[in-house]
């Protein structure tokens, strides 16, 4: 067993852990956070994405007892202090960026994390971006104008950052 | 899917780590970004005993450039983290091209270079850069420090020339030299995906703009990542123009033998290595004029 302390959402954790728990695991089963998902447990869906010391994590690739002193934030630690929607989570309503609403939480750390780098991100960079995030339900067009809706009305983001990522060219073949 | 029991052992030491790893012999496993070897634990496709985690070594995150021009990374440093540093992709234009290609932006925060490279999957990206860049690997063990140079360190399908109890430390790449170009292309069915096929291009010329060294090497064409044989031979004096481009690529897709398999058949990975080999030394040549993508 290992002992670990952190946050969480701001909120200080101690706990022990397994070494073979995940951090999705943790978060769910022994803190109650289940806004965190499991799709795939291979690091293919994205569903499991959080933040961790500021950047996107599949938490089911990453054991609880590596977390000593991390900073972790969930979905359920986007929304404002007197429980206001984040303008993410508000423009996912919005737009129609969710239907069964399994794949969103991931979603919305993801692009947490891309509209604190880059604050007006163009529909490529989105699609780009959250390729990591699949969808099952919605063909993903609600999830980009929801992007695009809350990087227009985002208040200065909370300081998860990285510099922007120059959209990649894609190859055909003719 | 969860994985097997197994003791996680976090060394705050180089030589703590090497001692653990010669401590539990081939019951542990160094724990990089997790990436790959997770997802493999989460299948009980890999079940470990001892996880010997080398995030909480310093000394294994970093990059230096030397004096030479040379650029040395840290094993441990994230793929991202390369990806954001421009005084590794200005300088590396085929890091620059192919750091992006790997995975998800969720992916590259954990993942690493030493991770990917020990790993040594024969789709990856970063095993075929570092063998067109003539990259060195230093490992460190019980018996001291060795370097091993990139076209002797892929043995096989996710096999190196990492012996049990040594842990891959930094990653030398040699300064790129004057008048050379460089680029990385690849096809993957998704973004993030696996490429079916990736080439990596480099083009030297001599002063008076004929080629003087070639190199292409692809990822996907066979269990390592291959340097397409007889190409310096070919390209040696030639004008860097489209006729030469060509020939190259219609020799590198005769010159391989890439498996058929779920993803793709033979011949449609050969035809990938014609189109990719053509595009790759095209943007280089771009580059080399200035007018560079």
């Amino acid at each position: 067993m290992h002992t670990i302390s952190l946050h969480v959402n701001d909120e200080p954790v101690t706990a022990n852990v397994q070494a073979r728990t995940s951090v999705a695991d943790f978060l769910r089963d022994d803190l109650g956070l289940t806004g965190t998902h499991l799709g795939c447990e291979q690091g293919a869906c994205g569903a499991c994405t959080v933040l961790v010391d500021g950047v996107s994590v599949r938490s089911c690739l990453v054991f609880a007892a590596q977390l000593d002193g991390a900073r972790v934030t969930t979905v359920e630690g986007l929304e404002g202090p007197d429980g206001a929607l984040h303008p993410l989570q508000q423009a996912f309503r919005d737009c129609s960026g969710l239907q069964c609403g399994f794949c969103t939480p991931g979603f919305l750390m993801s692009a947490a994390e891309l509209l604190d780098a880059i604050s007006q991100p163009d529909e490529r960079t989105i699609r780009e971006t959250l390729s990591g995030n699949i969808c099952r339900c919605t063909g993903y067009q609600g999830i980009v104008e929801a992007v695009q809706t809350a990087a227009a009305a985002c208040a200065p983001p909370r300081s998860w950052s990285h510099p922007p990522t120059p959209p990649t060219t894609h190859e055909t073949v003719d | 899917m969860k994985p097997n029991s197994f003791a996680l052992r976090t060394p705050d030491s180089l030589e703590e780590a090497i001692g653990m790893l010669q401590e539990f012999g081939d019951d542990a496993k160094p724990l990089a970004g997790g990436q790959s070897l997770v997802p493999l634990m989460n299948f009980r496709l890999a079940q470990p005993e001892v996880l010997v985690d080398l995030s909480r070594i310093p000394v294994l995150t970093g990059v230096s450039h030397e004096e030479s021009g040379a650029l040395r990374v840290a094993a441990m440093t994230t793929h991202r983290a390369l990806e954001m540093d421009a005084s590794v992709t200005t300088s590396w234009p085929m890091l620059g091209d192919a750091l992006p290609l790997i995975g998800h932006v969720g992916i590259r925060n954990r993942g690493t270079l030493g991770g990917s490279l020990v790993h040594a999957d024969p789709a990856a990206e970063l095993p075929a850069v570092c063998l067109a860049l003539d990259a060195r690997m230093v490992l460190q063990g019980g018996t001291g420090t060795r370097e091993v140079p990139a076209a002797d360190f892929f043995r096989s399908y996710f096999t190196t020339a990492v012996r049990p109890e040594e842990i891959l430390t930094h990653v030398h790449f040699p300064p790129p030299g004057q008048r050379s170009g460089q680029a990385w292309l690849e096809i993957a069915r998704r973004h993030g995906d696996f490429a079916l096929v990736g080439v990596a291009a480099t083009v030297t010329l001599d002063p008076s703009g004929v080629c003087q060294d070639v190199r292409l090497v692809v990822a996907g064409g066979g269990a390592t990542p291959v340097m397409v044989p007889d190409v310096v031979e070919r390209a040696s004096g030639r004008q860097p123009q489209p006729e030469l481009w060509n020939e190259l690529a219609e020799h590198a897709g005769a010159a391989l033998s890439p498996a058929d398999d779920l993803h793709a058949t033979a011949n449609d990975r050969r035809r990938l290595i014609r189109v990719l080999t053509r595009r790759a030394l095209t943007i280089v040549a771009d580059r080399l004029d200035g007018r560079g993508a």
